[in-house]
């Protein structure tokens, strides 16, 4: 039956007397197309020579011409070397030892270059403990080609000659003669940049020397000295733990310098049936306490009270909660006795002093070799500022610090510091320092340095150069040799330091390795020179001072992608997910969920899948930080809120990367945890997240367990598991495992000859710190994508790590609940329980890539047959000739396709590295650099398999085990990753595939990947 | 005819007065080399000819006659320096420096303390004979000194092919008309004389019958269509493709005279291809590794590459110099280079992954296989078509050199036990998967 429905197509026609319905019923516009301007002109018509015929004539032969010239294929010119140098073969890489030192991250790296560039940062195996190659180091060869940096020095805004800013800056320090001038430095942890700073010092007595530490770690330092005597920081070799208990110390991160999570691992996987315990009791979910076994939130004034507690105080005054697990903690590191060990983040000297206290006995610490990667003394620095802004400093020259940025007084300082007699700022960019500074001296890359670290005392480090310099820059330690007269360039002088620490040995190998060690003094030397003369406040009292009525406790931490914030320029870091909060491109409040119901705070996902969630202003001492989004993180301690460092840079900085809010507004007296009050504000912001989905909802993508049925259980008679179960097929009604042969379609290849590679990740060691994400990128030429990109999930990483929430406060609770589901009503109703993440949930980690299936979805529904499976087990992509169905990634059940959207290299909407020509030197020459509309995944580093055995054939020799790697396998210093070959049964990988922890992601789907996971084992027994 | 004859005869007499010209000049020449070479014998005593054979196995390494080399010009040394001097100084000249002789010093001094090696076994005979060969005159160069109508002649020659090819379409022509206006005249003759001319038939002209017949306009329509689709899927095919592109290149270097002629191994200056995927341009100090010395090429090359190519390569060993920064006078280089933009001929797409090492030092493939008969370049072009299809059809036929490689051992004997063969393709192997060549 025909409807007598009207329809309308705009509100006009409801207007029965309108004229435009009318004038549009009889014709197709409203108004006349005014064509009589242009044809009503008679006469110009007729006076053009040019008839309608000759027109298409001219049509047709410019539309042919232009084909036609466009057939004449480029003329490539290729421009060999005049005088080659020696050591540079085109298309063969070289590597060479070197070291970052910029004052937050201390490593030994290798740099491959490529025709003289550096293209990746590798890690140095031959250093033992001394820094870790995290995300950022792995990044930072792309911070050597930022468009932004300084080009030549400049005096007043204008770029100088050195000449005539040598000439300057000696007529201004005779000129300072006698006026307080203060050295504010990064820590540069450097035996001759301290020696050569004390010479500069005694020829310049007017200069003092202070340390500055962007963020801070003055209390460990200050407690330190006070117990040891010495200005450093205690290391820690958490293989050698039993019990771990960290009261708000996030050591797989950035606390204390970072850099443990290497030896926390090789203590966390289970071997021999044992393994290191691990409590973490803190505010902020952290990457330490996702992998912890044990983990209790407790706001930062909690936490001070449980450390107290751990030490020998009371737990009256704790929730029941914390307190049981005090007690409980408090046991297990009595009865761990020396193998216990009690770290703290507490900005606080006297909590840093209990820690060191209560580890005197404990093999874990080493006090004797300590770490001196911080330097800084926040109440030196604190004091330099005021007397900045009182006057009483004169000149001020800083170097690798941003003090206008960074300082939580920032607009004061600027001030200040304008009228200062005399600023001169050593920087690589035009900061915000460097940006209203007098003198700016512009500094290389580490890159393009000379240098030497002593990152831990008796282990010596060296920086050479991997590139000239870009630009005309030149490092401060030059400039203080020839402002000190002193004519010798910086390696000599670093050569001349080196003698007493080679003792003899040759320097060339000592280039060569990267990392000496030694028991020379020139520790002690430099460390003497650092001791802080001002008296530490013992107490913080923002940690220990009553909590107002309506206070949150506010901990600021560092980001692991941005970390205090030197690299925000980077867009490889900008890009990648926090490991714990899949957020990219910002920073923002954690909220626990119970505080933002009450402030009426939401985390909502909108129709495109993205993450919306309000503004709050944040108020601390009438400072107050407005237009900060809030999200709700599972785990945040009720009662405090968290907030990223690093983020709100404005100078030097390309606008798409000026992302989030300047926090360090927020750190006042250098202390990480504030007082505050948080207020909603209005307005929603927009996420850009990559997970979407945070709990399993009870399926096992992670296996788990606990380190007692590991331990205890037997295998039944098919050698499987009840902890490690195959997954059962039903064929002709007969249950059988589905990795038996009757339950494949498919007809198995024969994979035994040759090389078959795999690659096993074992959860247990993988603390999601990314670092294989950004190795993976430089490798891969992956590109970036932008925050927009991201927020509509097109992001391009062929690795991603993702992180799971447990629904109830475990993985298990959640599959145990599944299980015991009974009828449609109910589950129904437990399902969407399921999908909230708990107040404190576990957490666990899985790096994903493309799992190279021997049975691959994506294989078989390619129409033009783009990707095919190889005999040595990797699935290939052959990029020209796919035609960009995205049917493989739609039928790939990993989701780890990713499809070219747009073009994302010379193309000004994605205006990133790969769209200037500095920037696209870091490309790797081996790989291609994809195109619009075509799909690209993990490779398993082909390129690097195919090279090592064409090593191999071309020394005639088989390939080693270790000769295998991916980037991945070998950014990771956890050995989390092992890659192989599994048809070398003598190898790590093979060993691995054979461990009763072995599991394949989603194995129920008969997809047999080639890469495959250890079960994660939790150490959750209690005392 | 007669007057065609007669053309012929002219071009022949030209030739032959070109002929006789050049027999001529030769002997012009002939005459007068000798004459030089006894006038050298008798200003010194020694016997040039003899000389030059020690000169050129001795000293041409580093010294020229005319110009300075490592060491300075010859030319005339025996009026510069007495014998006995000579003598001292060639058999030991480290030992007459070091004796103080401010000569010997000067010397020294001037070619930047460069010694001169030491040639204890040349006799004070041989030495003379050395010295008598460095008196030969410079020779005056060839080519402008011919008879001027000679040049003239050969060009005529050179040219009369097509002449006599146009006078003979001519002739034909001719005929052709003479013919037509024969048998004009004969049928008007027959007209006049009253002779019936047989009529002709009107018959359906061939087109006609050919459009009609809708059978053989459909065959032919097919056929039509099939090949011209043919000819555009080739056309098509080879979009990309640039077998022979033989681009002009800023400095006309010969692989005839360097790989052909001289010898030069390959991988002398594309070192790279060993070890590296890319074989490499060599960098011009390669060059001057040997154009240190050779500032200047051998005569009769000099006459081959102005006469068949067109080419003076001695300026073209100048480009060089001037590209490196060498100073030929003074046998050192000024700093000044102007890297040498050479265009590049064989392009890979950069999808395609190639590594020579892997076929030069792993699979002991000739340069030759892939790049032609280098050594008959005068200018080198791409020889093969550098396809996927091309690379392919390699890998298929083309076995894998296992033998003395242990990296083979193991896959060679599984292998082979699983195809059954003795040998193995580079197919056999894995070489036709993808991802070998595309990442």
């Amino acid at each position: 039956m025909a409807s007598n429905k009207k329809y309308w197509k705009s509100v006009e026609e409801l207007d029965e007397n309108s004229t435009i319905v009318e004038a549009l019923q009889q014709n197709e516009f409203v108004t006349d197309i005014p064509t009589d301007e242009f044809l009503g002109d008679k006469e110009t018509l007729e006076a053009s020579s040019t008839t309608r015929r000759d027109f298409l004539k001219y049509v047709g032969f410019t539309t042919a011409a232009a084909s036609l010239a466009a057939c004449e294929g480029p003329v490539i010119k290729s421009i060999p070397y005049v005088v080659a140098p020696d050591e540079i073969v085109p298309g063969v890489a070289n590597y060479y030892a070197s070291t970052i030192a910029d004052g937050f991250d201390f490593a030994n790296v290798l740099v491959k270059t490529r025709e003289g560039r550096p293209i990746k940062i590798e890690r140095n195996d031959l250093s033992a403990h001394s820094g870790s190659v995290n995300a950022r180091v792995h990044a930072s060869v792309l911070s050597l080609y930022d468009n932004n940096r300084l080009k030549a020095p400049q005096l007043a805004g204008k770029d100088v000659s050195w000449t005539d800013f040598d000439a300057a800056v000696a007529g201004k320090l005779n000129q300072m003669q006698g006026k307080d001038v203060v050295l504010l430095t990064q820590t540069f942890a450097s035996p001759s940049t301290s020696k050569l700073i004390k010479e500069f010092t005694s020829k310049f007595p007017n200069v003092r020397h202070v340390v500055y530490d962007t963020v801070s770690c003055s209390e460990a330092l200050d407690a330190f000295q006070l117990v040891y005597g010495s200005r450093a920081m205690a290391d820690y070799d958490f293989s050698k733990a039993e019990v771990i208990v960290s009261v708000g110390a996030d050591f797989l991160g950035d606390w204390q310098g970072g850099g443990y999570d290497a030896s926390y691992t090789k203590g966390h996987v289970p071997t021999n049936g044992k393994m290191s315990r691990h409590v973490q009791f803190e505010a902020n979910m952290s990457l330490t306490g996702a992998n912890a076994d044990t983990r209790v939130p407790a706001t930062p004034s909690q936490q001070l009270q449980v450390l107290k507690a751990l030490t020998g105080g009371s737990t009256s005054g704790l929730p029941k909660a914390i307190a049981t697990a005090v007690t409980s903690a408090k046991a297990e590191l009595a009865k761990a006795g020396n193998k216990g060990v009690i770290v703290t983040g507490l900005p606080s000297v006297a909590a840093q002093k209990m820690a060191l206290e209560a580890n005197a006995n404990s093999v874990v610490m080493d006090a004797v070799s300590p770490k001196m990667t911080r330097q800084g003394s926040a109440s030196e620095v604190a004091s330099v500022v005021q007397g900045v802004i009182s006057g009483a400093i004169k000149g001020l020259i800083t170097v690798g610090v941003d003090p206008v940025y960074s300082l939580p007084n920032s607009e004061q300082f600027a001030v200040a510091y304008q009228k200062l007699e005399m600023s001169l700022a050593f920087s690589m960019k035009k900061d915000a320092t460097a940006s209203i500074a007098q003198m700016v001296a512009a500094t290389p890359h580490y890159l393009e340095s000379w240098g030497d670290a002593q990152i831990k005392k008796g282990s010596f480090s060296l920086m050479q150069p991997t590139i000239r310099p870009l630009f005309d820059t030149r490092q401060f330690q030059d400039c203080l040799l020839v402002w000190t007269g002193n004519t010798a360039p910086y390696n000599d002088y670093i050569k001349d330091t080196w003698s007493g620490v080679l003792a003899g040995g040759s320097w060339n190998k000592a280039l060569e390795a990267g990392v000496v060690t030694s028991s020379a003094n020139v520790l002690n030397e430099a460390l003497s020179t650092k001791m802080t003369s001002v008296d530490p406040k013992e107490s913080n009292p923002s940690l220990e001072a009553a909590k107002k009525q309506g206070d949150l406790e506010l901990t600021l931490y560092t980001k692991t992608s941005l970390g205090d914030g030197q690299q925000a320029n980077n867009p490889w870091l900008q890009e990648m997910p926090d490991p714990i909060t899949r957020a990219t491109w910002d920073n923002y409040v954690t909220v626990s969920k119970a505080d933002a119901a009450s402030m009426g705070l939401v985390n909502e996902n909108v129709a495109n899948g993205g993450l919306n969630g309000s503004y709050v202003t944040i108020n601390l001492n009438g400072v107050s930080l407005k237009n900060l989004p809030a999200l709700i993180q599972p785990g945040q301690a009720k009662g405090s809120v968290g907030l990223a460092l690093g983020y709100g840079k404005t100078a030097a900085i390309q606008q798409e990367m000026q992302t989030g809010v300047n926090a360090y507004a927020l750190y006042s007296d250098f202390s990480s945890v504030q007082h505050v009050t948080v207020e909603k504000a209005s307005g929603m912001h927009e996420f850009a997240c990559v997970q979407l989905h945070n709990t399993m909802m009870g399926r096992d993508i992670i296996r788990e367990t606990t380190l007692e049925i590991f331990n205890t259980t037997k295998a039944n008679h098919e050698g499987e598991y009840a902890w490690n179960p195959i997954p059962k097929v039903s064929r002709d009604h007969q249950e059988i495992p589905v990795t038996s042969p009757e339950a494949d379609l498919w007809t198995s290849f024969d994979r035994s000859v040759g090389h078959h590679f795999n690659l096993s990740i074992d959860l247990n060691a993988c603390t999601g710190c990314g670092a294989c994400v950004i190795a993976c990128h430089a490798e891969n030429n992956v590109p970036v994508v932008g925050k927009q990109e991201m927020r509509k999930s097109r992001d391009m990483h062929w690795l991603r790590i993702d992180r799971y929430y447990s629904s109830e406060d475990s993985f298990d609770g959640d599959s145990s609940k599944k299980t015991n589901m009974s009828g449609l009503g109910e589950s129904l109703s437990q399902f969407a329980e399921l999908e909230d993440p708990s107040a404190n949930p576990q957490v666990a980690f899985q790096p994903v890539m493309c799992q190279h299936c021997n049975h691959a979805p994506c294989e078989t529904v390619c129409p033009v047959a783009a990707t095919s499976h190889s005999r040595q087990g990797q699935n290939h992509m052959a990029y020209n000739r796919c035609v960009g169905t995205r049917y493989c990634a739609n039928n790939c059940p990993y989701k780890v396709r990713r499809f070219n959207w747009f073009l994302y290299n010379e193309n000004d909407e994605f205006d990133y590295h790969m769209n200037n020509d500095l920037g696209r030197m870091v490309l790797n020459p081996d790989v291609n650099v994809r195109s619009r509309g075509v799909m690209e995944k993990c490779s398993m580093c082909i390129q690097k398999t195919q090279l090592s055995i064409l090593k191999a054939k071309r020394d005639g020799r088989a390939v080693k085990d270790a000769e295998f790697q991916t980037a991945c396998s070998s950014a990771c210093d956890k050995g989390a990753m092992v890659f192989g070959d599994i048809n070398d049964h003598d190898s790590q990988v093979y060993k691995e595939k054979k461990d009763k922890r072995m599991y394949h992601l989603l194995e129920a789907v008969g997809t047999q990947p080639n890469v495959f996971y250890q079960t994660k084992v939790r150490n959750s027994k209690k005392a | 005819m007669q007057k065609v004859n007669l053309r012929r005869l002219s071009s022949i007499l030209s030739v032959v007065t070109l002929a006789l010209a050049l027999s001529l000049s030769t002997n012009v020449l002939a005459q007068a080399t000798p004459a030089d070479d006894t006038a050298a014998v008798s200003a010194n005593g020694g016997d040039a000819a003899l000389g030059e054979k020690l000169f050129k196995a001795n000293c041409a390494a580093c010294h020229k006659l005319y110009k300075k080399a490592t060491g300075p010009a010859l030319y005339g040394v025996g009026d510069k320096y007495e014998k006995e001097w000579l003598y001292s100084w060639i058999k030991n000249s480290a030992a007459l420096i070091a004796s103080g002789d401010s000569r010997a010093n000067a010397i020294y001094e001037e070619y930047n303390k460069s010694a001169m090696n030491v040639f204890p076994g040349l006799s004070d005979k041989d030495i003379d004979d050395i010295v008598a060969y460095t008196y030969t005159e410079k020779k005056v160069p060839v080519a402008p000194v011919a008879v001027p109508g000679a040049a003239v002649a050969g060009s005529g020659s050179g040219v009369s092919n097509n002449i006599i090819l146009g006078i003979l379409s001519l002739v034909f022509l001719l005929l052709v008309t003479i013919l037509f206006l024969v048998t004009k005249t004969l049928n008007k003759f027959a007209v006049a004389n009253g002779v019936a001319l047989p009529v002709k038939e009107q018959r359906k002209p061939i087109w006609k019958a050919f459009i009609e017949n809708q059978f053989l306009l459909l065959v032919s329509a097919v056929i039509l269509l099939l090949s011209s689709a043919y000819f555009i899927y080739g056309g098509l095919m080879s979009v990309g493709i640039d077998q022979g592109y033989a681009p002009v290149q800023p400095i006309h270097y010969s692989h005839r005279i360097h790989a052909g002629s001289n010898e030069i191994d390959c991988n002398y200056c594309h070192s790279s291809a060993r070890k590296s995927k890319h074989s490499g341009i060599p960098s011009l100090n390669v060059c001057m590794n040997c154009h240190k010395s050779i500032g200047e090429v051998a005569e009769g090359v000099q006459a081959e590459g102005l006469a068949e190519y067109g080419v003076d390569y001695n300026k073209e060993i100048q480009k060089l110099y001037k590209a490196v920064g060498w100073d030929e006078d003074n046998q050192k280089y000024t700093g000044e280079t102007e890297p040498v933009k050479w265009v590049r001929i064989h392009n890979l797409p950069d999808f395609a992954y190639f590594n020579h090492s892997q076929h030069v030092t792993v699979a002991g493939v000739d340069c030759q296989k892939c790049h032609g008969p280098v050594e008959e370049m005068e200018i080198m072009y791409q020889y093969s078509p550098l396809t996927m299809g091309w690379c392919i059809d390699c890998h298929r036929e083309t076995n894998v050199k296992v033998q003395g490689n242990d990296y083979y051992n193991k896959i060679h004997e599984e292998l082979s036990k699983k195809y059954g063969v003795e040998q193995l393709t580079a197919a056999q192997m894995g070489g036709l998967e993808c991802g070998k060549c595309h990442y």
